[in-house]
């Protein structure tokens, strides 16, 4: 070792070492070899493997939601568990609303947000900006949903709700949540568009407000529609803030305006608040899980038309790149 | 209005509308700094909780957060980097790795509390581990799984071609090639994915919910099979849960949790910055 240290015949740029343990060197090279990328074929699959034993094991325990109770009432209007009503409308209505009115908070914030990084920010700003959109991204729900709690729920009380636990709260603090991805994923389609196109429009007299309106926009439509998918997939899943401050009241909310200000429960908040008082095997279990199904089914249907998106977004970026 | 008016005004429109997706980001971050600190002492950070949580420190809830962060990076990293280095360095334009790729983007959407079922189901029913650190951690793992298996990947595909060519024009099989020259230089960027990952696994509560979280536990674990109290699920519990709870202790844990899950960001970040400006190739 020491030998080797002084006599200098090491290349100056020593490229970097391997990593420190090495694979022990006792069976044939072949086999190794065979072996590891047996291993890692397996780890990659184990992806596809995980996904489908989720969806087995809610079936697995939820299927009796399906089967046992008849769909008229599964879609019925009361939700009163102990007492054997499974209607499953209030929470799902109650998921609707405080998706859409996170949504709709969401999606003109984050999606202007994105244009003015992309487009428009000068440098010294998005290097603020981005990390700061990060570190929302990092800040866990439980923190956002004890905020709400302790300081937004008061506040809107105090604007005349009868309560400031409403479907409102738990859209404005869930709009925030979906804010990182609505923007990363919409700056991402807006930096896709080739540059190109940029320069024909301002080249032809048109102002970077309107090159960003008529043509960056409709050239990034797919990633941007992408964006919005992934943000309500978010939201709806969302649980911790949501179960702080919507109130957890199952009613079913009157379409209008007002539904925003009425307390209401959603799916992952009714999980989250009765899967531990439950017993295993009985009735409620199974619906939880039941809900479960409804979940996964949906928040899958919305990441799997999203990532088609990604794919032609990528391949995109990878011409434009050539 | 003229169009270079139109566009002054459209322009000052987003600035503000950018400022009001922001600027509440540094506002919850400062007040919870505010409220939080003065209850943050070696006293509250090392003690156990006395008097019905009301008193005492929050020791049993950081320590269950490190234990189950420690776990997940167990179960998460080997599969994840495996995983990352099948798709970057085996994977052919296969139907089979179009599945593994949409089951990546469906593992990354579905909802935490779903995870949190699938872990009840599994882990503490099925495999008959209990509500236990393992079941949590495992849980949490799989969880973690797509946040790591991507940025790794990303990190894989960024090592230039040539390294791999240079490698096995001298005789190296594939695998020596991956293992000496290509992961060494991946390392940093796989790094900073993983630690992303357990930011986000340290911060959950709905998965550790039904699979280990206690509500209050007078001893500290003794082993995986144990149950454990954890930062997320002690806020959610002191702020909703018991009564006449000083807000001071709330906010102190809320601090806390904020401070490992922000450092561990906010260490990535500043990994990934440092490993862009070394990178020589």
């Amino acid at each position: 070792m020491n030998a080797i240290q002084h006599t200098e015949v090491r290349p100056a740029a020593q490229p970097q070492q391997g990593l420190v343990f090495k694979v022990p060197n006792i069976l044939p090279r072949r086999l190794t070899e065979f072996l590891i990328e047996r291993l890692i074929w397996f780890a990659g699959v184990s992806t596809i493997l995980i996904v489908v034993l989720i969806f087995y094991f809610l079936i697995r325990e939820g299927l009796p939601t399906f089967l046992d109770i008849p769909l008229r009432e599964l879609f019925g209007s009361r939700w009163y568990p102990t007492e054997g009503h499974f209607g499953l409308w209030p929470l799902i209505s109650g998921s609707l609303v405080v998706t859409l009115g996170a949504i709709l908070i969401a999606v003109p914030l984050g999606l202007l947000t994105a244009i003015y990084l992309g487009e428009f920010a000068p440098q010294w700003q998005r290097e603020i900006l981005k990390p700061l959109i990060e570190i929302l991204a990092g800040i866990p729900s439980i923190v956002l949903g004890f905020l709400g709690w302790v300081i937004l729920a008061p506040i809107i009380q105090q604007l005349g709700a009868p309560t400031g636990l409403t479907a409102f709260t738990g859209s404005l603090i869930l709009a925030y949540m979906a804010l990182p991805t609505i923007i990363s994923v919409s700056e991402d389609a807006l930096y896709a568009v080739p540059k190109e196109l940029r320069d024909s429009s301002l080249a032809l007299g048109a102002t970077q407000w309107q090159t960003t309106l008529r043509v960056v926009l409709p050239a990034a439509r797919s990633g941007l529609v992408m964006a919005v998918m992934l943000g309500i997939g978010r939201a709806i899943g969302e649980t911790m803030a949501v179960l702080m401050v919507t109130g957890n009241a199952a009613n079913i909310p009157q379409f209008g305006p007002s539904m925003f200000f009425e307390p209401i429960r959603t799916m992952t908040a009714t999980i989250a608040a009765e899967m531990g008082e439950v017993a295993q095997g009985t009735l409620h279990y199974n619906v939880l899980f039941g809900i479960g199904i409804v979940l996964f089914t949906v928040t899958f249907v919305l990441n799997s038309l999203a990532s088609r998106f990604v794919g032609s977004q990528a391949a995109r970026r990878r011409k434009g790149q050539l | 209005m003229t169009r270079q008016q139109q566009q002054k005004f459209s322009v000052g429109c987003i600035t503000i509308v950018a400022a009001v997706a922001v600027v509440p980001i540094i506002l919850i971050i400062a007040f919870i700094v505010v409220q939080g600190v003065g209850s943050i002492n070696w006293n509250f950070l090392t003690s156990v909780p006395t008097n019905g949580m009301r008193d005492g420190g929050i020791w049993p809830a950081i320590l269950g957060t490190l234990i189950l962060t420690f776990g997940t990076a167990i179960v998460c990293i080997p599969i994840a980097v495996a995983a990352a280095i099948y798709l970057a360095e085996y994977a052919g334009d296969t139907r089979l790795t179009r599945w593994v790729r949409l089951a990546i983007v469906n593992l990354a959407g579905i909802p935490s509390i779903v995870y949190g079922l699938f872990g009840l189901g599994v882990f503490v029913l099925f495999l008959g581990f209990g509500t236990s650190i393992l079941a949590g951690s495992l849980t949490l793992g799989i969880m973690t799984l797509p946040v790591v298996i991507s940025t790794a990947e990303e990190a894989i595909l960024a090592v230039p071609q040539r390294f791999r060519v240079v490698s096995l024009s001298l005789g190296a099989t594939r695998w020596q090639t991956i293992w000496h020259q290509v992961l060494p230089h991946a390392l940093p960027g796989i790094i900073t994915g993983v630690i992303l990952g357990l930011g986000r696994a340290a911060g959950e509560t709905a998965p550790i919910l039904f699979t280990v979280a206690a509500f209050h536990l007078p001893d500290l674990p003794h082993s995986i099979f144990d149950q454990t109290m954890a930062l997320p699920y002690h806020l959610y519990v002191i702020s909703t849960q018991v009564p006449n709870m000083p807000l001071s202790i709330q906010y102190g844990t809320a601090l806390v949790l904020l401070m490992i899950v922000l450092s561990l960001t906010l260490i990535a970040a500043l990994f990934r910055t440092r490993m862009r400006r070394r990178r020589t190739w």
